[in-house]
């Protein structure tokens, strides 16, 4: 990167910068003997040309849609289009989380993301015991199709693109969009939007579980062909690293476990359906966490898109520069916000979503302040949102490409995270993958002792949450409003729900399934015969409970 | 006689997965020299009764964070007390909303710790709260 | 809680538990309990797990609880996890792998910490068994804790002794040498899909014919090797557990029919007398020498020279044994 007479000056300037530093700090000695990150990255006093000297900037930056795509995939920046302001919604009934998507659109929202409760994250109807207590609560409840008609009804599916947070009942929930397009008319080439549809982050971090990892990945494999042969435009997995630092992990983790579950992603598609690499991987999508560490988040996803992009070229063949482009949504970080005090969490919020913005993501939710104590209500929702917009259109970062590159401490802190997320990749290599890597509870483990660590950190004031361990207010009263989802909910949906299975041709039902169970023992691809027990009205459940039967169930082994 | 160990049961009833904070409980809790039984997630109510019972713990903490609290944690402390076990203590933790907690006390929910609680300051509370009976 | 082993025999479950931890609390009088039971006890056939750590004895074990329930057979797990030698607490994860049968009153899993026992197993587990074993469960699965290879503590409890190995560990064979070989009625070859499962199985049954050679085969039993599927594929795993379900039973049958079981009995009782003379005699000495202080002074007494360990449990032998154990 520099001539060696800049790298002479530079060590001559900076021995004398030492010694000045070490005279003060004698007289003045520093506030904390060490430095670091939220995850416990040591930070340098500075850094210097020498700390960067060894990057080549042809090869490690270049600029943006031009590889190693660390300062971009797209030429134009955000100049041509802002990320998708993607606020993450939904709650109680289809129709009452119908009418909060109505309401986003008119706001200025860009795209919608729902959010379902857990009975239907789980792959459990409303009538099963298990759901008792459950219903709406955490997001909206989906037993049939004729809950996802409600679901999706004035929005026009061909234009607004539509983000599903499901993971075990994927396949299900996403046939049911697809059939309801079909309904409308709207051919499948035409729907976009985004399935997470990411099995392996659910064992390692989120424990959404319902069958063994082999056959979950078969089954997300099923769907990455499927998309990619009908539904072009739809990303038929979101590989997430969000649940993975809300569980505990470090920066680094995050991005290497995330990446890794990417890779594994990819060569179970090309073993198990002979698809070449280049057909399917430019609809893999992602998404990350943006954490409080301003610097720390944007070296992770600068970092995380100079991985990708050479490990689908150098690992996997890639040919395609649009396979090697990482493209993905980041949510603010919802564990970093605090119950006490909680409008503190409007800047907490504000801040991540600026170093998000600068890691340049294609895509943002920014959390309300009120998320760590309820579900949102309207105004904290409101002001998320325009977090958002008011740093797209106010505060000029988007004014130019990737501002932060060339900074020795952004470009050394990237390097640094991507060498430490490569040394986890090929540890998890090593293991012969990230399924069998799971299988030893490796993650699992990892994340156990991090969250431990931090925790411990927390509890002895080495790393400050404002109002929880400094700055705190003594019988502190929270004045905001508590949104809460009502019993009548449960009641309202399980009468739906039995209206359903009551005007529905039950054989034609059973046969449905049968077929679906046919095509799990035989190993086909499950999409078309899903679409067609949706259409039929099969719940959400009774898919799930054949891939339980034909697959197995899988329980949380709970390791920790 | 030698002294009792406290025998502590921690569960995640419902059907959330963060077990974020009941995976560090259970470290805390060994590490501050009580016997920990975790459940993992997805538990239900008369689940986590029978492992009580079975176990003979002196305490059982739950934790969920789906909003389904208010009724899962008395469905577990009702259980016990059914069983002939209401001498078991039972606290919860999560997010748990003010107006919540007086209607969770009634139903037999001795404490319940919230956001910000600390490790230790937990810790405490049960070396306080809970003897095993003889 | 009073009267326990009245209730104990009635079937009270958490007086069950509440006597088993009498014992591990090592709580005065428990004997009483145990000497209304004890007469009711010799009935249920006892199935030891052990084998390293992530060899997936929890999971086998869950299993196997499928299995004999299955046949309507009732089970009872005593399942020992390590207990932290710092700080004296324990994280008892075994009971997570079998919480499926949490709720099913045919089944009764206790988990105990080793509370710094040696050999892989708590002091409480002899008496556990008991406990178990006169609430009428047909098989008693008591799982170690697998972190060392010294866990032949076992083999005083169990009339059939399953050591679990794992291809991809590195050091099973040496666990083998170290003596595994010798406790093990049913070797199992867990995770058989994993690489390098052929090349353990192979070396295991070497082992065997080895052992076999060297000593002949003991009283007629072919120590068999059996290959268990992952518990990834469920429905593969479930078929190779009911295969060693079948083994054990008929290892259980095998010592009936050849008047072994009874060799058997001999040895577990006489482990239990030393445990139990342990508990009575020698428990409360030293907690009185530690209480009275005894203990400090004596260590500064060794430190300085003044004497020796040997010579000071002489001296102690001397005076205790003249009284009656555990007054004074």
């Amino acid at each position: 990167m520099f001539t060696q007479e800049l790298l002479d000056k530079s060590s001559l300037m900076r021995k004398k910068w030492e010694d000045e530093v070490k005279k003060v700090i004698a007289k003045n000695p520093d506030q904390k003997p060490e430095w670091s990150t939220v995850s416990s990255l040591p930070i340098n006093r500075i850094y210097g040309p020498e700390d960067i000297k060894d990057m080549d900037f042809e090869k490690d930056i270049a600029y943006p849609g031009q590889f190693p795509y660390l300062r971009g995939n797209q030429a134009t920046g955000y100049r041509g289009k802002y990320w998708t302001f993607r606020m993450f919604a939904g709650m109680g009934t289809a129709v009452e989380t119908n009418k909060r998507w109505h309401y986003l659109l008119t706001t200025g929202q860009t795209g919608l993301s729902t959010a379902f409760d857990f009975p239907t994250l789980m792959g459990y109807d409303t009538d099963s015991p298990k759901a008792k207590g459950e219903c709406g609560k955490c997001g909206v409840a989906i037993d049939t199709i004729d809950d996802f008609r409600d679901l999706i009804k004035g929005i026009p599916l061909d234009k607004i693109t539509t983000s599903m947070t499901i993971n075990p009942p994927a396949t299900a929930l996403w046939a049911m969009y697809c059939a309801s397009a079909q309904e409308q008319g709207i051919p499948l080439t035409k729907i976009g939007g985004t399935i997470q549809n990411d099995m392996l982050k659910e064992f390692i971090a989120q424990k959404t579980l319902m069958c063994p990892p082999d056959p979950s990945v078969k089954l997300i494999s099923d769907t990455i062909e499927f998309g990619t042969k009908y539904v072009p435009k739809w990303n038929t997995v979101s590989i997430s690293g969000y649940h993975i630092r809300e569980a505990g992990a470090t920066a680094v983790q995050e991005l290497a476990f995330t990446l890794r579950d990417g890779m594994e992603y990819v060569e179970d598609v090309i073993k198990r359906k002979g698809l070449h690499v280049d057909e399917f991987a430019p609809r893999l999508s992602f998404f990350f966490n943006s954490h409080i560490d301003f610097f720390e988040e944007i070296a992770k996803l600068r970092a995380a898109r100079r991985i990708w992009a050479k490990a689908m070229r150098e690992r996997y063949n890639s040919q395609d520069p649009r396979s090697w482009w990482m493209r993905f949504h980041t949510q603010t970080a919802g564990c970093s916000l605090t119950a006490q005090q909680p409008y503190n969490n409007v800047v907490r919020t504000a801040t991540e979503a600026l170093a998000a913005v600068l890691g340049g993501t294609q895509s943002l939710h920014t959390n309300s302040l009120d998320e760590v104590l309820c579900l949102p209500s309207d105004h904290a929702v409101q002001i998320a949102l325009r977090t958002q917009q008011l740093i797209a259109e106010e505060t000029g970062v988007a004014n130019t490409i990737d501002p932060l590159a060339g900074s020795y401490f952004v470009e050394a802190l990237t390097n640094e995270v991507e060498a430490q997320a490569w040394e986890y990749i090929h540890k998890i290599d090593e293991m012969g993958g990230m399924v069998a890597a799971i299988e030893k509870g490796f993650p699992q483990m990892e994340l156990s002792d991090a969250a431990y660590k931090f925790q411990k950190q927390i509890d002895a004031g080495e790393k400050i949450m404002i109002g929880v361990n400094k700055y705190n207010v003594e019988d502190e009263v929270v004045d905001i409003p508590i949104v809460e989802i009502d019993d009548s909910v449960e009641v309202e949906q399980l009468k739906r729900l039995a209206e359903t299975k009551r005007k529905r041709d039950s054989r034609k039902v059973a046969e449905c399934l049968k077929d679906l169970a046919g095509a799990c023992k035989k190993g086909e691809n499950v999409m078309p015969y899903c679409i067609e027990a949706v259409k039929n009205y099969a719940t959400v459940q009774e898919i799930c409970d054949v891939y339980r039967e034909v697959y197995g169930e899988y329980r949380d082994p709970g390791i920790y | 006689m030698a002294k009792r160990r406290i025998r502590i049961l921690l569960a995640k009833p419902g059907l959330d997965g963060h077990d974020r904070g009941a995976r560090v409980l259970a470290r805390s809790f060994r590490d501050a020299g009580f016997e920990v039984i975790y459940t993992g997630c997805h538990q239900t109510p008369e689940q986590i009764v029978a492992t009580a019972l079975q176990e003979d713990v002196d305490m059982v903490g739950l934790s969920c964070l789906s909003g389904a609290h208010n009724y899962l944690y008395p469905a577990v402390a009702k259980g016990l007390q059914e069983n002939g076990a209401g001498d078991i203590v039972v606290v919860g933790g999560g997010i748990i909303p003010e107006k919540d907690i007086p209607p969770l006390k009634a139903a037999g929910l001795k404490e319940i710790f919230t956001p910000g609680a600390t490790l230790d300051s937990i810790n405490e509370w049960i070396a306080a709260n809970v003897t095993p009976k003889e | 809680m009073k009267e326990l082993g009245k209730r104990v025999l009635a079937g009270d479950i958490r007086a069950a538990s509440r006597l088993i931890r009498n014992l591990e609390d090592q709580i005065t009088d428990t004997y009483i309990a145990i000497q209304e039971i004890f007469k009711e006890t010799g009935k249920s056939h006892v199935i030891g797990i052990t084998g390293a750590p992530g060899a997936g004895k929890s999971t086998l074990t869950d299993e196997l609880i499928a299995a004999y329930r299955k046949q309507d057979k009732t089970v009872g797990v005593l399942a020992v996890d390590p207990t932290s030698p710092f700080t004296g607490g324990a994280l008892l994860g075994d009971r997570i792998r079998m919480l499926r049968h949490a709720e099913d009153p045919g089944v009764f899993v206790r988990s105990l910490a080793t509370r710094g026992a040696m050999g892989g197993i708590s002091k409480a587990v002899g008496e556990g068994i008991h406990v178990m074993d006169v609430l009428g469960k047909d098989k008693i699965i008591v799982e170690t804790v697998g972190v060392g290879q010294q866990e032949v503590e076992i083999i005083n409890h169990a009339h059939t002794v399953i050591v679990v190995l794992v291809p991809g560990m590195g050091d099973e064979i040496q666990a083998l040498k170290a003596g595994l070989m010798e406790i093990a009625d049913i070797f199992v070859i867990n995770k058989a899909d994993r690489e390098g499962a052929g090349k353990l199985y192979k070396e295991t049954m070497n082992m065997v014919q080895m052992s076999r050679d060297k000593y002949g085969v003991s009283k007629g039993w072919v120590t068999p090797v059996l290959l268990v599927e992952s518990v990834l594929e469920p429905h593969k795993f479930a078929e190779s557990v009911e295969v060693l379900r079948d083994k054990i039973d008929e290892h259980y049958q095998f010592l009936i029919d050849n008047n072994l079981i009874s060799e058997r009995m001999r040895r577990k009782t006489a482990a239990e007398i030393t445990e139990a003379i342990w508990g009575s005699v020698l428990a409360p000495v030293l907690e009185q020498l530690e209480t009275s202080g005894e203990m400090k002074r004596m260590i500064d007494r060794c430190l300085l020279k003044e004497t020796d360990p040997y010579s000071l449990a002489e001296e102690i032998a001397q005076r205790f044994m003249k009284q009656r154990p555990g007054t004074s």
